[in-house]
């Protein structure tokens, strides 16, 4: 991995800085012209923090129940990604609502519950910082509650009565005017943002392997 | 083997509760305490707003809840009788359904005061449909105590217990709430939206089998140390 972390960045960096001229040129949609913009980041950073949530729980599974402490390191990473990347799509989700509904906060079924699963990964983080002792195993039942609650929050608009689009307009994509070009912004921008989550979670991990040798170094010098 | 195991673990919880009657009549306390601020807060002009029962009801049965499952496995860790409990030959899974029948008998002694209570103090339409809502109150239950005692348990250990039982808690049982009050919304209309009531019923089943099923799953890894 630390071979090809530098050629990685770069190409994140060059993404990331493509992506609003790219973004540009996508026309505008009919009823929400500019601001419909949002979008392409929005679902990009939702696909990056839904990913980062998933592995999280996976990763959270494994350590329990084999003890491997990388896996452990990187449920960490993600789970601090997992609410960075939620934070960004809930803020950026709330100025969408803005325009598109009239209102910041709809208490929409998928917001509520895209809000509980960061609220879940606060807590992960929470219990990770100040449950002392032994706090790496109940953050990972955490982790693993969490991932659990991520296919309700991807189905929730399917099932209730609500106003966010459903799953299936992006498919619709592909047979409106100009949909091939926004479908293509898209899968450019999830391309960014999953390149993003991970070189970010590879530099994370290798912080975590770091102090694991400071506080081996600090336990010899003791001795 | 399983079964017996879990009933036996019940039949201990209930004989020690019966010595003393501390948790449940701490807890039922705490419920009525709870409904009756509820009743203050939500009532303008001496017309009570008869909606807000819902959510009332599955807000006072959480924090009651969150006390019956810390006191319980309080109790076990200062006697020293959970380690003694992990130590019988007896298997790990068996052990949690044994504990988690305890508290939901608990849970369910606080329900059967809150609900008619919610319902004469807010004059809510709450028994509309009383088999529905039984059915809405025990699938919740269920969802919100499995989860309640895999972490109450594992948390017997860690030094921040007590602050850390409902940061774990809520947010994970949040979904199971939503469906609850939802639900019982649905039945309190006039007339009750039995369609909409059953849909958050199934939903409801569906985080009980999940979380159920979770638990079991990661209730022996957790417990060992």
């Amino acid at each position: 991995m630390r071979k090809i972390f530098l050629p990685l960045l770069v190409i994140t960096a060059a993404l990331f800085a493509y992506s609003p001229y790219y973004i540009n040129q996508a026309p505008y949609e009919s009823t929400m012209l500019l601001v419909q913009k949002i979008f392409y980041y929005h679902f990009a950073t939702w696909m990056a923090g839904a990913t980062a949530v998933i592995v999280c729980g996976v990763a959270s599974g494994y350590y329990l129940f084999k003890g491997s402490v990388v896996a452990d390191r990187v449920a960490v990473a993600t789970a601090e990604l997992g609410v960075i990347f939620g934070a960004f799509g809930l803020i950026s989700g709330t100025l969408w609502g803005r325009k598109a509904w009239g209102t910041w906060w709809a208490g929409d079924a998928r917001v509520s519950m895209a809000l509980v699963a960061e609220l879940i990964f606060i807590g992960y983080l929470l219990v990770r910082k100040y449950g002392g002792p032994g706090s790496e195993k109940l953050s990972a039942a955490m982790g693993v509650f969490g991932a659990a609650t991520a296919p309700f929050i991807y189905k929730s608009v399917d099932w209730w009565r609500t106003i966010h689009p459903k799953t299936s307009v992006m498919s619709s994509l592909n047979d409106t005017p100009g949909g091939v070009i926004m479908w293509n912004i898209v899968l450019f921008c999830t391309l960014a943002f999953m390149l993003l989550l991970t070189v970010v979670l590879a530099a994370r991990m290798r912080l975590e392997e770091l102090r694991a040798d400071l506080d081996r170094l600090y336990l010899e010098a003791e001795d | 083997m399983f079964a017996r195991v879990a009933l036996l673990v019940l039949k201990k919880d209930i004989a020690i509760e019966l010595r003393s009657y501390e948790i449940i009549s701490t807890t039922t306390f705490f419920a009525a305490a709870c409904v009756t601020i509820f009743s203050f807060a939500f009532t303008r002009d001496d017309e009570t707003m008869a909606m807000s029962a819902a959510g009332i009801v599955w807000i006072a049965i959480a924090f009651s809840g969150t006390l019956a499952l810390s006191r319980t496995f309080e109790r076990e860790r200062y006697g020293e009788t959970l380690k003694a409990l992990l130590l019988a030959p007896a298997s790990r899974p068996a052990i949690y359904v044994g504990k988690l029948l305890g508290i939901l008998c608990l849970i369910f002694a606080t329900e059967i005061l809150v609900v008619p209570m919610v319902a004469l103090m807010f004059q809510s339409p709450l028994f509309n449909r009383p088999g529905m809502l039984l059915g809405l109150l025990v699938t919740g239950t269920i969802g919100y105590a499995a989860v309640g005692t895999l972490f109450a348990a594992m948390l017997v250990r860690a030094r921040t217990r007590d602050v850390m039982l409902p940061i774990l808690l809520y947010p994970i049982t949040i979904p199971v709430i939503i469906a609850g009050v939802e639900g019982t919304t649905a039945l309190m209309l006039s007339p009750p939206d039995e369609a909409m009531a059953s849909l958050w019923l199934a939903l409801l089943a569906f985080f009980d089998v999940v979380f159920v099923t979770l638990s079991l799953w990661m209730f022996e890894p957790l417990m060992t140390e």
